[in-house]
């Protein structure tokens, strides 16, 4: 079982590797949605500080967003979703190994260039750290619960305007407490709470999205 | 190889059609059946629900007398199936492919021995280097096909229309694995549009109208 996790999860990174071209558009998108509104709403450091954690974590969510078609859509276009709903492996792991691969080509950089683009908004050193960890905790909730709604749309027509309807509510949680604890840090508050939640829902997600995705998925080949 | 296929009653439903209902059969080991029919009578559906890929409307599917929702993984095991799409990721070579395919089913392989399927079926040299999505269409399925040498293990064979864009020296490699697989006590079950000559040691057939 080890082996078919690692070949799909080495595939996938093998991929996104291939073709940084798309990884990087999500990247992109990041750093540029990030980077518009200081130019936007000008130079108020107050304002910008206020608004920071806020726009940054939607920003965050829209990338999420963008990357989702990616997940499964090329792999059920060329027969590949076939092979590994045939692989003799629980569905549910191997669905895993692919949100893991997805996660670390598409969340993870957006983790790491987060705490960068914070200085744009005036965040204190501390508010920079907790925005870090808050999307460390937050972008994986976020690829486990869009893979729902990516398999549920999977070969559906405008699925790409449908899967952004369906799981833009589900973010909403992870939305409010993630800007609400670099927020609470940004004014000197308590975010442990915060922090714990979105730990939390990443807990949640781990065990009911691959078992929902895999589900959908059989349902979506069928 | 322990391999024995009953079929019965089955039924298949797409959207408001039925495509066929009440089809028996009984296959055991080294029998060829070919699925005949014209397009749209539900050759890939058939072979989708022996896959475990498609629920059937109505009736039952048995591996060895065990229904296969009952054996799940194990009979996952038991079956290759290859559709009329080839499975291929564009951005990889042949053998890289081949490789990661293999690993996934749980077979660990060498570059060698994948590099040998590969130029069985005549893909050798370079093109086994390049990104998939530079190659013929005849080449990427004799790539997808290459993956038969390593899925003997498993008994039953579902073979989508595998001999489509291939020329004829490929048929004859692709023939020749059939024919090797039923020996051994295989199950083949195919669909072609193609008169293919196929030596078998039990031949059975099913036309679907």
């Amino acid at each position: 079982m080890l082996l078919s996790i690692q070949a799909l999860a080495r595939r996938d990174l093998l991929l996104a590797f291939r073709q940084r071209a798309d990884v990087l558009t999500t990247l992109l998108f990041f750093v540029l949605v990030c980077s518009l509104f200081p130019l936007g709403v000008g130079a108020d450091p107050r304002l910008l500080q206020d608004i920071g954690p806020g726009v940054m974590w939607v920003a965050a969510l829209l990338a999420a967003m963008l990357a989702l078609n990616r997940l499964f859509a090329i792999d059920h276009a060329d027969g590949s979703l076939e092979q590994i709903l045939l692989a003799p492996q629980p569905l549910s792991v191997l669905v895993m190994a692919k949100i893991a691969a997805h996660w670390l080509s598409t969340g993870l950089p957006l983790v790491l260039i987060a705490p960068l683009l914070g200085l744009q908004y005036g965040l204190p050193a501390e508010a920079l750290w907790v925005l870090t960890v808050s999307l460390l905790l937050g972008t994986p909730v976020l690829s486990l619960v869009g893979a729902i709604g990516a398999s549920l749309t999977l070969g559906l027509r405008g699925g790409g305007a449908l899967v952004s309807l369906l799981v833009l509510p589900l973010y909403v949680p992870v939305l409010i407490f993630g800007a609400s604890a670099v927020e609470a840090s940004a004014s000197g508050l308590a975010y442990d709470a915060q922090l714990s939640l979105l730990g939390a829902f990443l807990l949640f997600a781990l065990v009911f999205s691959p078992w929902a995705t895999a589900a959908a998925l059989k349902i979506s080949l069928d | 190889m322990n391999a024995y296929l009953q079929v019965s009653e089955l039924a298949c439903l797409r959207g408001e059609r039925q495509l066929f209902h009440d089809l028996f059969f009984d296959l055991e080991a080294g029998t060829l059946m070919r699925i005949e029919g014209a397009n749209g009578s539900g050759k890939t559906s058939l072979l989708r629900m022996l896959g475990g890929l498609t629920q059937p409307a109505a009736g039952r599917i048995q591996w060895n007398m065990v229904p296969i929702d009952e054996l799940g993984e194990r009979y996952r095991e038991s079956v290759f199936l290859l559709g009329h799409q080839n499975a291929l990721k564009d951005e990889l070579s042949p053998i890289e492919n081949l490789e990661l395919a293999a690993a996934l089913h749980g077979i660990p392989i060498q570059r060698a021995d994948a590099m040998e399927s590969l130029t069985s079926l005549g893909l050798s040299g370079a093109t086994v280097q390049l990104p998939v999505r530079l190659l013929s269409q005849g080449q990427k399925r004799r790539a997808a096909l290459a993956a038969l040498a390593f899925r003997t293990q498993a008994p039953l064979w579902l073979l989508d229309e595998p001999f489509a864009a291939l020329d004829p020296e490929a048929i004859r490699a692709v023939a020749l694995r059939i024919a090797t697989q039923l020996e051994r006590g295989g199950i083949v079950v195919y669909t072609t549009h193609q008169e293919v000559a196929l030596s078998a040691p039990r031949r059975a057939s099913v036309l679907l109208q």
